[in-house]
């Protein structure tokens, strides 16, 4: 397989960003959640933070815990020597990454966005209920707000754009849609996606010890439910 | 025994040196805007330098004291008091219980901090205490303070300590390492190289103003506005505290403390972590210019900096050994 060599430069002075291209692909992606495995089962002296995105990875490090050891070259060229070790033999275990079914109700007290959607695409609800729910998603990044998933991709058909006014407050658990992705607010919280659903599953929970329902690498599945059955997990959950 | 806010501030929250580690949960660090202020307020109290202090913007909590405490106040002045008395910054001071602490005027800064000796009595969220204001967690409550929020110190204050009056230590911890007053420095964004020339140079040598609307996210700035030779749409990438980001309109937005953890908007640069203590000092409507710098300078920068810090440290340790000897 032919592997591109990424794009390396600096996100800061205590920051280092991996590139691969300017277009959302599986293989650069496939890169990137290579190296964050990697990183996260042999991690690297000085780095704080491994942040994956589509097409990228983020390493967040401490510049002084480096220096205590080393001077002479700049840690930013240090790491970036070890990264390209690392990229040429990648060191990982095996993952498994899991599959998490969400329950989404589409009624449309908590879909504003649906019955537009319809009209748009001339499809019935129904149609695009089935075509969200057809898919497994990846989760390529998660970002924006504390466990917000940014999931790909969404069939052609029902792809829509963003909102051209952003909601000042879309309600936690809403499913929306932007272009070919699709994501969840973990929490209430401005928005601009199209809204299709609600999910009355907690994908955030400070209480818990992983306080994220998903991580970088995770599949999704949706699965429609009633309103009644929304409120009656809504409250299991929240007890 | 604890400290009570007996007027609330414009917006004062618990934080710490941030939340490392959960970046890629979009879990953001949020911390202490001017990092170094914090740490010197720590270092003059003998905590770890790390440990969560009180951050506080102009108009100032009023805070009493229902127990005697060792504490320091660094970053902005504020002009200080205790019991309406003036009293200095970056020098520690001992005060009995009843103690009332309050700010009067802004004299220089904007973002003030409180290091109490011992810290704050509060539990640690994913490894910090900063708190998350989005997500109402860390911190105190997960929350800006409020009039009759009571935070327990850890502090025990010794029986001869409760009748002691109020002192000011004899030593002051110098500050001019951590900040400056000419051009901010840059190392270049990754998309720096894709402005025209004309807006490269707008960058590098024009004036900026502060918008009003910054806070712990950001600062947004006001200036000429500056263009790309061409427009790429960007995918979203991490972003960190620094990155200097110009929005659709042609302005830019310096990420801060509060920063999501990514972004879509090109990045033209990042302010160097060095700088970033001069300004989070920045008021809205106050001016300021950028200078590019190399990765190396940045880096240069930085370790001196924390050179500093640690001597800072190691002279309020000798100071005080020094003090209790005589």
């Amino acid at each position: 397989m032919y592997l591109p060599q990424p794009n390396i430069y600096p996100a800061g002075d205590s920051a280092i960003t991996l590139q691969w291209g300017d277009t959302i692909n599986e293989d650069a992606n496939q890169q990137v959640m290579q190296l964050f495995n990697s990183l996260q089962d042999f991690p690297l002296p000085f780095i704080t933070d491994i942040i994956p995105a589509f097409n990228s990875i983020t390493l967040v490090y401490d510049i002084m815990d480096w220096h205590k050891k080393n001077s002479h070259v700049t840690c930013f060229e240090h790491i970036k020597i070890e990264l390209l070790n690392r990229l040429q033999t990648p060191k990982e275990n095996q993952h498994t990454n899991k599959l998490v079914k969400i329950p989404v109700c589409y009624h449309y007290d908590l879909a504003p966005d649906l019955e537009e959607m319809a009209q748009l695409t001339q499809l019935t609800t129904e149609t695009i209920i089935h075509l969200h729910c057809q898919p497994i998603y990846k989760v390529y990044m998660i970002g924006f707000l504390p466990g917000f998933p940014y999931m790909a991709s969404v069939d052609p058909s029902i792809q829509m754009n963003r909102r051209a006014e952003p909601r000042h407050r879309v309600p936690k658990g809403s499913i929306g849609i932007a272009g070919e992705q699709t994501g969840i607010y973990p929490m209430d919280s401005p928005g601009g996606w199209q809204l299709i659903g609600q999910t009355p599953i907690n994908l955030f929970d400070v209480t818990n010890e992983n306080p994220c329902l998903l991580t970088p690498g995770d599949t999704v599945q949706f699965y429609p439910i009633s309103l009644t059955e929304f409120e009656t997990i809504k409250k299991e959950e929240n007890q | 025994m604890s400290v009570v806010i007996i007027k609330a501030g414009l917006f004062s929250s618990i934080q710490d040196e941030g939340r490392k580690g959960f970046q890629h949960l979009g879990i953001n660090p949020n911390g202490a805007m001017d990092i170094r202020a914090m740490q010197t307020a720590n270092a003059l109290v003998l905590n770890d330098v790390s440990e969560a202090v009180l951050e506080m913007y102009f108009p100032t909590p009023i805070l009493q004291f229902k127990q005697p405490a060792f504490i320091a106040i660094s970053g902005a002045d504020f002009t200080a008091t205790v019991n309406g008395i003036n009293i200095p910054i970056n020098q520690p001071i001992f005060i009995p219980a009843n103690t009332i602490l309050q700010f009067t005027t802004k004299k220089w800064g904007q973002v003030a901090y409180l290091a109490v000796q011992g810290g704050f009595d509060l539990s640690e969220w994913l490894d910090s205490y900063s708190t998350n204001v989005k997500a109402a967690v860390g911190g105190f409550e997960g929350r800006i303070l409020k009039m009759g929020d009571s935070i327990n110190l850890n502090y025990k204050p010794s029986k001869k300590e409760t009748s002691k009056a109020y002192s000011i230590m004899p030593w002051k911890a110098s500050v001019s390492a951590f900040y400056h007053s000419k051009a901010l420095r840059f190392i270049a964004g990754n998309e720096f190289e894709e402005l025209t020339a004309t807006s490269k140079n707008i960058f590098s040598s024009g004036l900026f103003s502060i918008l009003p609307q910054s806070d712990r996210m950001g600062f947004r700035l006001n200036g000429t506005a500056l263009e790309f030779s061409e427009n790429k749409e960007m995918i979203s990438v991490a972003v960190t505290k620094g990155t200097i980001q110009l929005l659709p309109n042609g302005q830019c937005i310096v990420l801060m403390a509060d920063h999501q953890t990514t972004g879509g908007y090109p990045r033209i640069g990042h302010i160097i972590s060095a700088d970033l203590p001069t300004l989070s000092q920045k008021s809205s409507n106050d001016f300021i210019a950028f200078t590019k710098v190399s990765i190396e300078e940045a880096e240069i920068l930085l370790i001196q900096q924390e050179q500093h810090l640690h001597q800072l440290t190691n002279a309020c340790i000798l100071q005080l050994d020094a003090y209790h000897r005589h």
